[in-house]
């Protein structure tokens, strides 16, 4: 019933497509569907904390490496203004990663708060 | 150093105590101030909590309006509202001894655990006695079945090296596998390494590289490892940004983690606060509380605490060691995977750095070591662990000795051998398929049968720092890695390789405590949760798990020691001549050997053949002018009963008893059986010239002369665990050799 992330059934990503060279990025990578199951996995074991770690995880997969990595740099103390936080906040918010974005909302007060921007 | 300090000392006693090991380790007094204090601090803050319109508006003391921004992330998200009114209600003792109670199921545990403030955590796990602790810790871990993690490291770099490394690490029976690098640049090179190493001897172990937070996500986003687990907390506002991080960046790292559908587990523990001098005056244990509400709130599955390298730092203070089992069953009590430290050499001193581990030892744990070193010392980049690769026979025996299931196993060496030439080849192979580097047959057979780094050639750094940017150039992704396996002939591991990218896309295994066995099933909190309820229940050994634990390769059968001490003398033989009549002749010494002396039993446990020890007893009789005689005594196996038999049949009233294992004594005809004149009761230690001695003084018994000086040597050694296993099987032979009733007989010596 997986799939990986470029829509392609598990029982098709084997060694002999690797070989064939048929396997790009995206078919070794998860798909949002899945996380979502592992999410209401967790949530359904009474685990709320990991099935939104899992919720926003899924929400990821539409980023590519490149944004996650930017933005995690971001984040990190006294990297980026406000106003650049701000600005990814609502970036996640128009890609539909609503709940990531309501954690760079929280991150927001917080560090002006606690001067961690830039 | 012991020795220059003992220089100050009078006494010979202390002297010898300063030489001991233990005072190699560095002691310190409680100064809370400097947050040198384990478990309670006069500056940790009274639990309280106080909720206003389903927020958090007070936090152990502390107003929202003060809240650093840790308080604020647990504040948020690390206090389960639904049961923190029942949980902060109740008294911390109570909740204590429902920890230890069977009767109290885990999941109750667990959720009001979630339930309670970084303070009251800290305050009831700090209530709990060592044994008590080792009782909580079997009931509250997550997954019912042990597990273990390796780190799999070395000083070179070496790509085949740490593919032999990871295979043998599989082998022996680890599930995790851990790599980091003394150059950064080398990190692709040994994640790939790692990864076709891990999957030579069985299927399923993860694998990761612990490096810089960013590069180590990239290396995970690219399918070449398979968990990550440095993802590092800090108990202090301070420290954590002095770290580059605050939880909310944490806590998108852990998202974008799973977003690939990587394993995620947090680190922290006790000591880094302290190292970074902002422990802000509180106990490590309450700054680690704060850390797991932390992980909790984050999402994380699991936490890799229990002081890790800060044990150094602990372990220097009063309840050291019991305040890094109370991290680890913290992280329990919030429902999350314990990786549960162990993995930082803590003592100099082999009973303590021992001792260190034995609750997690005697309980499980999810991970027991959260990195033992599986390569020997010198080869681990993160410093030794707190047992290394050539502890590994200490602890198969520990685990046997105790019953307990530490998930490790016994190797035999050929299957070792043959399991590294499968993983060195495969990454050779897989690395000049790809055009990355080239090595040689010889360096590969270099590999296979190291013992570490030193034994294999130093080549060029340049190899693996180039093959190691070609792979992020490139890129490399496990794709690539699991073609190019398949096109050098590796199909076994190129499937298992695909294996672990299956279940990357099932994210099975992103669940709480997950991990892999060797069929591919994820045993997880999910799947496979712990359900302690005291005796008779949880996890037990199954019967092929009991045997392949007590299974290790040093135990012998009685049928093997029969083999060994029954090996034929060469040239010499004894003959049993009619049954033996009392002698009158006034210089004679006889000499009774046991049941099995010179036929089922040839070697005596100091490895001199029986022939010889007889021959050095009889050649010192006849050098004090006394006659020998030897007789076999057949109804008893008892060497006093046998010197005495001897004894009374011996002209003069003297015998000697020698057993087939080497126990020897003079006897004389009036005295009780267990009373005798001289004995060496030491077998192993037995010399010739010591036999000789005998020889000589059971005459000089008979002439009334003056005897030479006989004594059981000095030793420190463990005779008794060297030999008792031997000699429980050859006294077994002598008593099946044994004729009730038999009278001795003469025996003759046959050349």
């Amino acid at each position: 019933m997986s799939h990986a992330f470029s829509g392609r059934p598990l029982e098709q990503v084997t060694v002999a497509a690797a070989v064939a060279g048929e396997l790009g990025a995206d078919d070794v990578r998860i798909h949002a569907d899945t996380l979502r199951h592992q999410a209401d996995v967790a949530a359904s074991a009474e685990d709320p904390r990991l099935a939104a770690n899992l919720r926003r995880a899924a929400e990821l997969t539409a980023l590519a490496d490149e944004d996650l990595l930017r933005i995690y740099a971001a984040l990190r103390p006294g990297r980026a203004t406000e106003a650049e936080l701000s600005e990814i906040r609502d970036e996640l918010r128009g890609r539909g990663a609503v709940e990531c974005a309501a954690l760079v909302e929280e991150a927001i007060g917080a560090y002006r708060r606690r001067g961690l921007t830039r | 150093m012991g020795t220059e300090r003992s220089q100050g000392h009078a006494s010979g006693r202390f002297a010898a105590l300063d030489a001991a090991a233990v005072n190699q380790d560095g002691f310190l007094h409680e100064e809370h101030e400097a947050g040198l204090v384990t478990i309670s601090s006069p500056a940790d803050p009274e639990p309280s909590l106080r909720i206003e319109d389903g927020a958090v508006v007070e936090l152990d003391g502390r107003p929202a309006a003060d809240f650093d921004v840790i308080d604020e992330f647990v504040a948020r998200h690390g206090i389960d509202l639904a049961a923190a009114a029942e949980a902060m209600a109740l008294e911390p003792l109570q909740i204590a001894r429902m920890m230890v109670d069977i009767n109290v199921p885990r999941e109750e545990l667990v959720r009001i655990g979630r339930g309670l403030t970084p303070a009251a955590l800290a305050r009831v796990v700090a209530l709990l006695r060592p044994a008590e602790m080792v009782l909580a810790l079997t009931k509250m871990r997550a997954r019912r079945t042990p597990s273990n993690q390796a780190h799999v490291t070395n000083r070179q770099d070496d790509p085949l090296l740490i593919a032999a490394d990871a295979a043998t690490a599989v082998a022996f029976g680890f599930r995790e596998l851990e790599t980091t690098v003394p150059v950064l640049g080398d990190a692709p090179c040994n994640a790939l390494a790692m990864l076709i190493g891990s999957q030579a001897a069985a299927a399923g172990a993860l694998t990761q590289c612990s490096i810089e937070e960013s590069q180590e996500l990239l290396l995970g986003l690219r399918g070449l490892t398979t968990y990550a687990e440095t993802v590092s907390l800090y108990g202090t506002e301070q420290v954590f940004v002095d770290g580059d991080d605050t939880p909310f960046s944490k806590a998108f790292l852990a998202s974008a983690y799973a977003s690939r559908g990587l394993k995620l587990r947090v680190t922290s523990g006790a000591g880094a606060e302290v190292l970074m001098g902002a422990a802000e005056g509180c106990s490590m244990l309450y700054l680690e509380a704060r850390c797991v509400k932390l992980a909790w709130a984050i999402g994380a599955q699991g936490v890799q605490n229990g002081a890790i390298e800060g044990i150094n730092i602990a372990g220097s203070l009063p309840l050291g060691m019991a305040e890094a089992v109370a991290e680890n069953l913290m992280v329990m009590m919030c429902g999350l995977e314990s990786c549960s430290g162990n993995d930082t050499l803590m003592s100099q001193s082999d009973i303590r750095r021992t001792a260190h581990i034995m609750p997690i030892f005697l309980a499980g744990s999810d991970f027991l070591f959260s990195g033992f070193g599986s390569v020997t010392a010198y080869d681990n980049m993160f410093g030794p662990s707190n047992f290394n690769g050539d502890d590994l026979d200490d602890y198969l025996v520990l685990q046997r000795d105790w019953g307990v299931d530490g998930g490790l196993r016994t190797v035999e060496e050929e299957e070792l051998i043959a399991v590294r030439r499968r993983a060195a080849t495969a990454v050779r192979d897989v690395l000049h398929h790809l055009g990355l580097a080239s090595y040689d047959d010889a360096r590969i057979e270099q590999v296979v049968l190291a013992h570490g780094s030193k034994d294999v050639e130093a080549l060029d750094p340049q190899i693996v720092v180039d093959a190691a940017a070609g792979i992020v150039e490139r890129p490399v992704t496990v794709v690539e890695v699991v073609a190019a396996l398949a096109e050098t002939g590796h199909e076994l591991e190129a499937e298992r390789v695909m294996a672990m990218v299956h279940q990357r896309l099932r994210g099975d295994y992103l669940q709480t405590a997950a991990v892999l066995d060797e069929e591919m099933n994820v045993l997880s909190a999910r799947t496979d949760p712990n359900d302690y309820r005291g005796p008779g229940t949880g996890y037990s050994l199954s019967g092929r798990r009991r045997a392949e634990i007590d299974g290790i390769r040093q135990a012998r059968t009685r049928a093997d020691l029969l083999g060994e001490f029954g090996r034929p003398l060469d040239g010499v033989a004894f003959r049993e001549l009619g049954e033996a009549e009392p002698s009158s002749e006034p210089r004679e010494v006889a000499v009774g050997v046991s049941p099995t002396f010179g036929a089922e039993i040839n070697w005596t446990l100091s490895g001199l053949s029986v022939w010889e020890a007889l021959r050095q007893v009889l050649a010192g009789i006849e050098e004090e002018e006394c006659l020998g005689r030897l007789l076999k005594v057949r109804h008893t196996i008892d060497v006093g009963m046998i010197g005495l038999t001897a004894a009374r049949l011996s002209g003069s009233g003297i015998g000697v008893g020698l057993q087939a294992k080497g126990t020897a004594l003079i006897h004389r005809r009036d005295l009780p059986p267990l009373a005798n004149l001289e004995l060496l009761s030491v077998a192993p230690l037995i010399t010739a010239e010591m036999y000789r001695t005998v020889g000589q003084n059971a005459a000089r018994h008979v002439k009334g002369v003056p005897l030479k000086p006989l004594r059981n040597p000095y030793t420190e050694e463990t005779i008794g665990a060297r030999y008792h296993a031997a000699t429980v099987g050859l006294v077994a032979i002598e008593r099946a050799a044994c004729l009730p009733g038999a009278p001795p007989v003469d025996l003759e010596v046959v050349r």
